[in-house]
């Protein structure tokens, strides 16, 4: 099982904080990025828009990181602490 | 020492307490630089009744130590603290607190204005301002 968390802006657009995905095998973050897309039509245009960041077990993913059973996937919308 | 030099917390904090707990480091520090972030009440034009700040758990503290660590080793200082608040500010609260001690005061300066703004680039930190009309996350910061 997988874990997707959404954060700040994307938490209300999602309408829930976290979703857990099945995968059979480990999987690239651009694969899972299209199962979350199908599951929530109103974070595609987000995800497609390059200003959200995507973790992989607290660090930073890029679109080749391969996630695996047990991983926990952060979405991150651009940063504003500070 | 009890309290931890990088924290996140919900509660204010006490700007002398952290001026101390880096002076603390050695006997040799003659400067310590602070920023301090604070809550104000415009933002683009648009006035703001309150702010909220949430956090990824775990990996933004993460982020913080490490800036910290970087801080040491790329900067000429002695010690450095970050403290960052989430949940609830009003206006006029205090948000983060980063202070950067060293011998001499221009490597504190340049510690701190690299470390700020490497929170802001690289930190899972998110705010949400509260206006007249409604709530907005803030998804860019100067």
């Amino acid at each position: 099982m997988v874990t997707v968390r959404f954060f700040a802006m994307l938490k209300g657009l999602a309408r829930t904080e976290s979703r857990q995905y099945e995968i059979k095998s480990p999987i690239k973050i651009e694969e899972l990025k299209k199962m979350i897309k199908g599951d929530f039509p109103s974070l595609s245009g987000v995800l497609d828009s390059r200003s959200v960041l995507i973790s992989v077990n607290q660090e930073f993913a890029t679109r080749e990181t391969v996630v695996k059973d047990g991983d926990e996937v952060g979405l991150l919308p651009p940063f504003s602490g500070g | 020492m009890s309290r931890e030099l990088v924290r996140i917390q919900r509660e204010n904090f006490s700007i002398n307490e952290v001026v101390e707990d880096v002076k603390m480091a050695s006997t040799g520090i003659g400067a310590v630089v602070a920023f301090l972030g604070a809550g104000r009440d415009i933002s683009k034009g648009t006035g703001i009744t309150g702010l909220d700040f949430e956090h990824y758990p775990g990996m933004a503290e993460k982020k913080l130590r490490d800036i910290r660590q970087r801080a040491l080793e790329n900067f000429n200082i002695v010690e450095m603290a970050i403290v960052h608040r989430i949940g609830h500010i009003d206006i006029g609260e205090d948000i983060v607190l980063i202070a950067a001690a060293s011998a001499h005061r221009n490597d504190a300066f340049m510690a701190c204005e690299w470390a700020i703004t490497e929170l802001k680039r690289t930190t899972p930190i998110w705010k949400r301002e509260t206006t007249k009309t409604g709530e907005v996350w803030v998804s860019e910061t100067p």
